[in-house]
């Protein structure tokens, strides 16, 4: 009935945040019901996966996705969305490089099952975990099967498109939209594949207005610890609080410092950046006001967690991508 | 668990002005240290990007040991303090991560000192094989083996949103 271009967007191990940001959009969602057809978008109508699976390939114009890899139907419907889609965008930060979810990377899975049905926060008298099929009087059913580790979209399937951030900025989704819709009516062009689109290519700390001295840093603070005693306009590593803006990538006008917290890296790293934690774990180091290596060990104490402050959005897409435990579990 | 016939696979990362030298003198005196060393020349310790040491134990490296001039004897000044700084902190983070802090080491050498450096070289490659290996990344074939030998979906089910 409609030859408008198809458009779906899906949630795989993610929060739900990402859907959020596209319809604060706000009119500009008319603009997308104007020159798309929604095909599959299981947050915000009824669809079923076998609707899908008789779709024909790349039938779907673009598909923006968001979470990460984390158990078997996430990989499946990554998958499936590659083969019927022509633009596949790893939207947010789960798709892009695991995010928070992928925080889970520092634990293996039989760990990350124990402390969610087994800890003192969990009412659980009878021990029940879950299985990955039951036998039931209709016949069997099934659970997906989670993975040891969470792995990024791009580890699963070929991406043609990132869009970081958790989430990524509205007015950003808004620009990215328009882009397309040009495209779609040849007045524009697409970015060439690989690219990461609707951000900046600096650094937070090139968006950020707060002032910048020499940094000599005598101890690094949590800021809830020193809020009050903050300096409002200059820059909040300077005053020992450890923001991840050296090394995360612009594109969200540095909201986070400019409303006085540190920014904590949700759009990944900038470009060039290989390993996003190395990059920090440089930063900061560098600018530690010690030769002694006793004052250096007492300084970094103050870094309560150097694994969560440096990968707390960029685990499953660093490097080492998972915390021991979990990578040994992976490989078995 | 230390296995007989483990041997580790050790990065070096040494500096133009003093440790690489040192490594040359000790090639030069005929001074022995184990192979199992791989050392690659920077050209001062404050070069070192801890994006190295994790590319190294990615790749397959069992052990990283960072090599740089004297404290005070920096050819630029100060920049194997930026080393120290940033070990101590790689070393933290490593651990956080579940790997022995241990696996990465700092070794001072001065351009004259090929005997400390070879001494310092055969007894951290023994550490490492008393820590075992570390298999990260399958020694040596790359990171995508994380990604590899996954089952792929089977005849799957709906599940409801």
């Amino acid at each position: 009935m409609s030859a408008k271009p198809k458009f779906a967007m899906y949630w795989a191990a993610s929060c739900g945040g990402c859907e959020i940001a596209v319809l604060n959009i706000h009119e500009k969602i008319l603009d997308v019901d104007a020159n798309f057809e929604v095909v599959f978008w299981p947050v915000a109508m009824d669809a079923k996966y076998k609707d899908v699976e008789q779709m024909e390939d790349k039938s779907i114009l673009l598909t923006l996705f968001n979470g990460g890899i984390r158990n078997e139907e996430n990989e499946y419907i990554a998958k499936l969305l590659r083969e019927k889609s022509q633009i596949l965008v790893a939207f947010g930060s789960c798709a892009c490089e695991g995010c928070v979810p992928g925080l889970a990377n520092l634990r293996d899975s039989r760990q990350i099952v124990q402390t969610a049905f087994n800890t003192v926060s969990t009412d659980n008298p009878k021990q029940v975990y879950p299985m990955t099929s039951y036998d039931v009087p209709e016949g069997e059913i099934h659970i997906p099967k989670i993975y040891p580790t969470l792995r990024t979209l791009d580890q699963v399937v070929d991406v043609d498109y990132y869009m970081p951030g958790c989430p990524p900025e509205s007015h950003q989704i808004a620009a990215v939209i328009d882009l397309v819709i040009q495209v779609l009516q040849g007045k524009a062009q697409l970015p060439p594949k690989g690219s990461f689109i609707g951000v900046g290519n600096s650094t937070v700390c090139d968006e950020c207005e707060r002032r910048r001295n020499v940094k000599a840093i005598a101890s690094f603070v949590r800021i809830q610890d020193r809020a009050s005693e903050l300096d409002p306009s200059l820059c909040l590593l300077e005053q020992g609080i450890p923001c991840n803006g050296p090394a995360t990538r612009s594109g969200c006008r540095a909201r986070c410092p400019s409303a006085g917290a540190q920014c904590i890296g949700c759009y990944g790293p900038a470009e060039g950046v290989t390993d996003y934690g190395a990059r920090l774990m440089s930063a900061f180091a560098s600018v530690i006001d010690s030769n002694s290596p006793e004052e250096i060990d007492r300084i970094l104490d103050g870094l309560v967690d150097p694994a969560g402050q440096f990968y707390r959005f960029n685990l499953a897409g660093s490097l080492l991508r998972a915390g021991r435990s979990a990578w040994a579990k992976e490989k078995v | 668990m230390s296995d007989e016939s483990f041997e580790p696979t050790v990065i070096g990362f040494t500096c133009n002005w003093c440790s690489y030298r040192a490594a040359d003198l000790a090639g030069t005196a005929r001074v022995k240290y184990p192979p199992n060393i791989r050392l690659i020349r920077l050209m001062c310790s404050g070069r070192l990007d801890p994006t190295f040491v994790l590319k190294a134990f990615s790749s397959g490296a069992d052990g990283v040991l960072i090599t740089g001039c004297h404290p005070g004897e920096c050819h630029y000044l100060e920049q194997n303090y930026k080393a120290l700084r940033r070990f101590h902190l790689l070393r933290r983070t490593l651990q956080g991560l579940g790997l022995e802090p241990e696996r990465v080491k700092l070794v001072w050498a001065s351009a004259a000192e090929g005997v400390k450096l070879a001494h310092e070289i055969a007894s951290f490659v023994e550490e490492i094989r008393a820590l075992g290996p570390l298999h990260w990344g399958g020694n040596g074939s790359n990171q995508s083996s994380v990604i590899s030998g996954q089952s792929t979906a089977h005849a799957f089910k709906e599940v409801p949103a």
